[in-house]
């Protein structure tokens, strides 16, 4: 199957994602390798095999071990205060000292049996209500009782990861508003989307599940080429990225203005090898600027060979002939093998902009740390009509000047400008509330849909804004507002 | 067209929407020979839309114009004709991606209400993948065929006519995700177990109150669900408008001992620098907030099965 048959256990190379209560930490699996996650150190040897989802205890080798499923003490009826007007929190309650609990841990003790310890030695745990008792029973479980779940990654789990963990690196995009995304945008199998992002590649990868591997998608990327990171944390099969291409902002402009040169085609490595053999001197080709670190040339240029004697990659040493002979034979696949990279490379960014210059596309996503209003204008003229976009922006006002050229430009509708407001519950038991607020935190979004655009006629995209905002009788009443 | 594989033009027997303007849209069964009145007028079908691009601009009798749009599950979500209570794509979205539905995912549903739902869940799991859904009441049910059929869906989904409570999901140990949205899903926690897969899955169960959310929470806790979780998700909406507010007029400094109290009555002294000021109106761009938004859809409880 194209999603790649979902493989249940943990192998080898794989991307897995350590869980303790409410904190992530991708790591690679790999044999002999120290892993340090929540104070706790470890081999992941012993994970290599179990089903994703496994709850393991770390033991005093620094080895995993499958947690047995232990049978909660029965609550025989506990002895339990009414309220606590009589306990005083002088911090002696517990009569293990420190020394005590880390005897305990060094004899190995599980922490199941430490925290029972913990219990019997507290003078006022009698004297708590059944809540607080329960409570106290879940934070010290939640100290001493040390259990990591190695889960499988995903969209949900790594966009949890990364918003807790690092929200830098995605632009504070809380995983709620991807989830937004995904779903305003119409991502699913089959579809040719455009993705811009600058989040380390997890809108990639959340947009790359979502897709199945069916379809095809064009990154767009700054600078030298595509941070895709998180990507590689999702663990997708090898075929999902035949059809993942990439192409540079900076050729927007031309690509669009229609300069961007096709004519130039690469040229043969065939024929670049003929040229070497009929040259007398040492050949090296000359760097063009496609490398991966540097940044794209201003220019289109072909790729040229050009006969350079460079002293310093060889050492000619006329009495060792054979010896020269061998290192011009290497210097000279060497080259070819820059060559071939190149052309590959030459070849890759001609099929992108093919795929782009058929302005076909089935949806554009826009998740970056750049404003978002030049990256809209340009890049929604790469998207078919009858189709969803979605950008984010941290910040509400650049999606507000988005919004206003997006409606001076025309060829769009129902646009929403929008954010979206989390809350977590604590359900128990005469004890449900809500736990931590997040509102305010997630970023926003602006989504439209794509419409035959009527280049030309400046009053057809006048009445069509004008069609397209709400009544003007409510612009009126708040200027009635008294200063 | 479909509802899972976009299509260029518009073809004899799609469903369209029609997009008048500002919220304003409906959808269309494309047929030969058919009218349809708008409040700009008649569009004919044989020449106004088979065979016009999607996206297109279409003209209607009385001189006004509204847009051609294809069909997608979160339009069709806020267009289809309500059988019941349904739910909007705010927790379409967080229902979809906290239960990881993809492309080849199985999936148990109930109850199918009015489809909303099932339409995003079926073009998630497409092309391999495959929706189960229960409802128990029999029109319901069969409507939600006949819509599945039409939006050529079908080979994607089956609508099982049963009470989950009491039958289950007709399917077991094959499931990736179950969602549940019923008055009393803690009697189909068992069920959804059974239904998802030996090696683990995701739950979910939507309800409106907070009892019937403490109530579910303990039914996952015993049937050894594990990191269960309930949240809500809101949307909040921003209408983008050009705001001009007046600049109050404060009065002048005294030039001499005379009092120089705000009197409104006072024309402006001539050449006088304030004067331009006190006239003046400063216009921005603000994201307004709507007078009335929705304060409360339900609670989501997801769990795992390991």
């Amino acid at each position: 199957a194209m999603e790649g048959g979902p493989s249940a256990r943990i192998r080898e190379g794989d991307c897995a994602v350590l869980k303790r209560d409410e904190v992530f930490k991708a790591v690679s699996v790999l044999r002999r390798r120290k892993i340090i996650f929540e104070k706790q150190w470890f081999y992941l040897d012993n994970a290599i095999g179990h089903i994703y989802g496994t709850t393991f205890e770390v033991t005093s080798g620094g080895n995993l071990q499958p947690k047995q499923e232990v049978e909660e003490t029965t609550t025989e009826t506990k002895e339990a205060g009414t309220d606590n007007r009589n306990i005083v929190d002088d911090g002696k309650s517990q009569k293990l000292t420190h020394d005590d609990i880390k005897a305990l841990k060094d004899k190995g003790i599980k922490g199941q049996e430490i925290v029972q310890q913990l219990i019997e030695n507290s003078t006022t745990f009698r004297d708590k209500t059944e809540f607080a008792q329960d409570k106290y029973i879940k934070k010290k479980k939640k100290k001493y009782e040390a259990v990591i779940t190695i889960v499988k990654p995903s969209t949900r789990i790594l966009s949890t990861m990364y918003y807790a963990r690092e929200p830098g690196k995605i632009n504070h995009l809380r995983y709620d508003t991807l989830a937004q995304m995904l779903t305003l945008g119409n991502i699913h199998a089959g579809n040719k989307m455009i993705v811009m992002e600058t989040c380390s590649g997890l809108v990639l990868g959340a947009v790359m599940e979502r897709m199945g591997g069916y379809g095809s998608i064009i990154q767009m990327y700054p600078g030298g080429g595509p941070v895709r990171a998180a990507t590689s944390c999702f663990g997708f099969p090898k075929p999902f990225f035949d059809n993942l291409h990439e192409f540079p902002l900076s050729k927007v402009q031309s690509l669009l203005s229609g300069t961007f040169t096709t004519e130039t085609l690469p040229a043969d490595p065939e024929e670049n090898a003929l040229v070497e053999e009929e040259s007398n001197g040492l050949t090296e080709e000359k760097q063009t600027s496609l490398q991966e670190t540097e940044e794209e040339p201003t220019t289109e240029a072909a790729l040229e060979i050009n006969p350079t004697e460079e002293q310093d990659t060889m050492d000619i040493n006329a009495e060792d002939v054979e010896f020269k002979e061998n290192k011009e034979k290497e210097n000279k696949e060497n080259v070819r093998e820059k060559q071939i990279k190149q052309w590959e490379r030459r070849k890759k960014l001609l099929e992108a902009a093919a795929l782009l210059r058929e302005k076909n596309a089935d949806g554009l996503i826009v998740a970056s740390k750049f404003h978002p209003t030049p990256l809209l204008l340009s890049l929604l003229e790469f998207v078919a009509p009858s189709r969803p976009f979605v950008v984010y922006c941290q910040y509400k006002e650049p999606l507000l000047e988005c919004y206003t050229k997006l409606r001076e430009r025309g060829g769009v509708i129902n646009l929403k400008l929008s954010e979206t407001w989390l809350r977590n519950y604590q359900v128990l038991p005469d004890r449900s509330h809500p736990k931590l607020t997040m509102s305010g935190g997630g970023g926003y979004l602006l989504s439209g849909i794509t419409v035959i655009l009527d280049k030309g006629k400046s009053d057809s995209s006048n009445s069509e804004a004008l069609k397209m905002e709400e009544p003007s009788a409510k612009r009126c009443k708040l200027q009635d507002l008294p200063c | 067209m479909s509802f899972v594989e976009y299509g260029d033009t518009i073809k004899d027997g799609d469903t369209a929407i029609v997009f008048l303007g500002h919220e304003s849209m409906f959808p269309v069964k494309v047929q030969h020979g058919t009218v349809t009145q708008t409040k700009y007028g008649v569009i004919r079908h044989s020449t106004d839309l088979i065979g016009k691009k999607y996206g297109s601009k279409v003209t209607c009798s009385k001189g006004g114009w509204v847009f051609i749009l294809h069909p997608t599950p979160e339009l069709w979500t806020m267009n289809l004709p309500h059988r019941t209570q349904i739910l909007y794509s705010t927790d379409i979205s967080i229902i979809t991606m906290m239960l990881e539905v993809k492309p080849g995912s199985i999936v148990c549903e109930s109850g199918t209400g009015s489809g909303s739902l099932s339409h995003a869940l079926i073009r998630t799991v497409a092309p391999t993948g495959h929706l189960y859904t229960v409802e128990f009441h029999q029109q319901r049910a069969e409507k939600a065929r006949e819509e599945f059929r039409e939006h050529g869906v079908e080979h994607l989904v089956t609508v099982i006519n049963q009470d989950v409570c009491k039958n289950g999901f007709g399917v077991s140990n094959i499931a990736d995700a179950v969602f549940l949205d019923i008055p009393s899903p803690w009697e189909a926690i068992g069920h959804a177990k059974s239904a998802l897969k030996a090696e683990g899955g995701r739950i979910c169960s939507f309800s409106p109150c907070i009892e019937q959310v403490q109530r579910t929470c303990l039914a996952m806790e015993e049937y050894g669900f594990t990191e269960i979780n309930t949240l809500e998700i809101l949307l909040r909406v921003y209408n983008v408008r050009t705001i001009s507010l007046q600049i109050p007029d404060l009065g002048k400094a005294a030039e001499d001992n005379s009092s120089a109290g705000f009197d409104s009555s006072n024309p402006s002294h001539q050449g006088s620098p304030c004067a331009n000021l006190q006239q003046g109106t400063v216009q921005f761009k603000s994201g307004v907030p709507p007078r009335e938004v929705v304060g409360h859809t339900g609670y989501l409880t997801f769990a795992t099965k390991s």
